[in-house]
């Protein structure tokens, strides 16, 4: 499990994370969702101990990163899928990094295998596409077969059949009863691949549910209707506490309701109904919705998330 | 709540880690071409300015030229390590700055968060094969040096006075810069201006002291680094230079002030520079 408590960074003036609090359990995929300069990788470079917290902190299964001697058996972390050096070979550096950990050097192979990169094994990275240095920062987060993941953007430069297969690959892992914990800023990509998400805006979380709760609480679950009759259902449907939220012409829009509520209310007055639809926001919708007012698209803000 | 009771999982060994963190170091240094490069340019360095120094020296050669000059045929044959020492210096950099270059230094620490024995393990690997090419290239040039010395009769043999002190201190030499040029890359963090630094010292800094007035030559100017350091090349002493062993003495004392202060800041600061 990973914890964060009133987890802060500031940067001089700038707040990148600004007292988040969340627990992700083992078991699920939990996505790290948020546009991009939220703080997501702010938050997992402090979670690796690799940049220290202004306030707060974050454990995993109860201790500091930093308490770990050999951490790569209990975390695996994928950061930044570029940060390598191009002229070694994929499996000299995952040597290097089993080496350290005292893994042994069949595992280097064994993992290679796993994320498809077995045959390019020998090949120096820097010829590598971006979506096969994913593959080899997931293979280097497999090393030592840890019981919590954290990936940041894994998906990024992957093609549609890598998406698949690191999709499928996260399940898996969660369903074996490991903490997956994966950071997207494409919310549609997290609804298909998580259980649970943590949304966070300008630093700040804005969710922590799961996706159905999510959409359930920021989506507006709209009817749409199309009636002659329209100003007559629109004080018949107020009348009843329900939400108009438009009313043109014709046409009406109401929240917090459902078709079947509406459909009924018409029947009953004799009002004729010329359409009618429900319509739910989808889970991008929904996360515009709520982070419409964290995103942040100013240059200096921005490099909050990115390669910095 | 703890996945460790339904997950199989690997057992981690126990014990000390900088064993470990030793191998990957190592295995991280002998992978990467540019450190095959760098030590060959070390050697060629040392076995060329060598061969041409004692040649210049061997054709000007007469009763004039000694009246004139030190007379010290194993220095002589020594001094492409001072341009040597530029492969060992870049080497002992890019080791620490190379891993901040492409942020592999991320992936480092996250699988040592015990980023001091990573710099400790650094040091020693760097250090060592820096001895060991050091040696080599001081040995092969003091040598060839000879050879060619030996057509005027004025080579100097390894049991004469001081000759295996400076012959031995070449590789000495060599392995303690790697060390201050790798805690400068630690320091500095990027690879241009760790070099930058380490070729101010090397090589400007004893430029600047050249120039200085009179009273300096004698007492600050033979302790600034590279001067210091290079001083153990001296098998006959020398006037305005720090006695071998005290100069280098000096040379230690700056890597290890270096190499502390990296330790120092190593863990207080994050990662990546923001």
């Amino acid at each position: 499990m990973i914890a964060a408590e009133g987890l802060t960074k500031r940067y001089g003036s700038v707040t990148a994370v600004d007292d988040l609090s969340f627990d992700v359990l083992p078991g699920r995929v939990t996505g790290f969702v948020g546009p991009n300069g939220a703080g997501k990788t702010t938050t997992l470079r402090m979670a690796l101990g690799l940049d220290a917290p202004t306030a707060g902190r974050v454990t995993i299964d109860g201790r500091p990163y930093g308490a770990y001697r050999r951490p790569l058996f209990e975390v695996g972390a994928l950061i930044d899928a570029q940060a390598l050096h191009g002229g070694r070979s994929a499996a000299q550096h995952l040597l290097a990094l089993a080496h350290s950990n005292g893994i042994p050097g069949r595992r280097v192979q064994q993992v290679l295998k796993r994320v498809g990169l077995g045959d390019v094994a020998g090949r120096r990275v820097g010829g590598f596409s971006l979506g096969m240095r994913q593959r080899l920062g997931i293979a280097a987060a497999l090393l030592g077969d840890p019981p919590v993941l954290i990936l940041d953007e894994p998906v990024n430069g992957l093609d549609p059949e890598g998406i698949v297969w690191i999709r499928t690959l996260l399940k898996s892992l969660a369903t074996e009863g490991r903490t997956v914990f994966v950071s997207s800023h494409l919310m549609s990509e997290m609804a298909q691949t998580a259980d649970h998400l943590v949304v966070i805006g300008r630093g700040r979380l804005l969710a922590d549910s799961s996706v159905e709760a999510f959409v359930g609480r920021t989506s507006r679950n709209e009817v749409r209707v199309v009636t002659p009759q329209s100003t007559e259902l629109a004080g018949l449907l107020t009348d009843h506490g329900v939400h108009v939220r438009a009313v043109d012409g014709e046409r009406l829009v109401a929240t917090g309701t459902d078709v079947s509520t509406v459909g009924r209310l018409a029947a009953d007055h004799r009002i004729v109904l010329l359409e009618l639809a429900a319509q739910s926001a989808s889970l991008e919708e929904a996360f515009m919705e709520l982070t419409r007012d964290s995103a942040d698209h100013t240059a200096d803000f921005g490099n909050m998330d990115g390669a910095a | 709540m703890t996945t460790t009771e339904h997950l199989q999982r690997m057992a981690a060994p126990t014990g000390a880690i900088m064993p470990g963190v030793l191998r990957a170091e190592w295995t991280k240094l002998t992978s990467l071409r540019s450190t095959r490069w760098l030590l060959l340019i070390t050697v060629l360095l040392a076995l060329v300015v060598s061969a041409v120094v004692t040649s210049v020296y061997a054709s000007q050669y007469d009763q004039d030229f000694a009246a004139r000059h030190t007379i010290d045929p194993a220095y002589w044959s020594l001094t492409g390590l001072i341009f040597a020492q530029l492969g060992v210096g870049v080497l002992g950099v890019l080791t620490m700055s190379g891993e901040y270059g492409t942020g592999l230094i991320s992936t480092t620490f996250t699988a040592v968060p015990q980023r001091r024995t990573v710099l400790v393990a650094k040091a020693v690997v760097v250090s060592a094969v820096a001895l060991v090419v050091g040696a080599v290239s001081s040995l092969g040039a003091f040598l060839l040096g000879q050879l060619v010395l030996s057509g005027k009769h004025i080579g100097a043999g390894i049991g004469d006075p001081g000759v295996l002190r400076a012959v031995t201190g070449g590789g000495l030499y060599l392995a303690v810069l790697a060390v201050l040029a790798l805690s400068l890359g630690a320091l500095v963090r990027h690879s241009a201006g760790a070099i930058a630094t380490v070729l101010g010292l090397l090589y400007v800094l004893p430029a600047i002291g050249a120039i200085l007035p009179p009273s300096w030559q004698d007492t600050a100017v033979p302790y600034f680094p590279g001067n210091a350091g290079l001083a153990i090349l001296h098998a006959v002493p020398m006037v305005n230079a720090a006695a071998p062993w005290t100069g280098f003495a000096a040379f230690c004392a700056y890597a290890a002030l270096a190499f502390t202060a990296a330790l120092y800041v190593l863990p207080r600061r994050d990662a990546l520079p923001k």
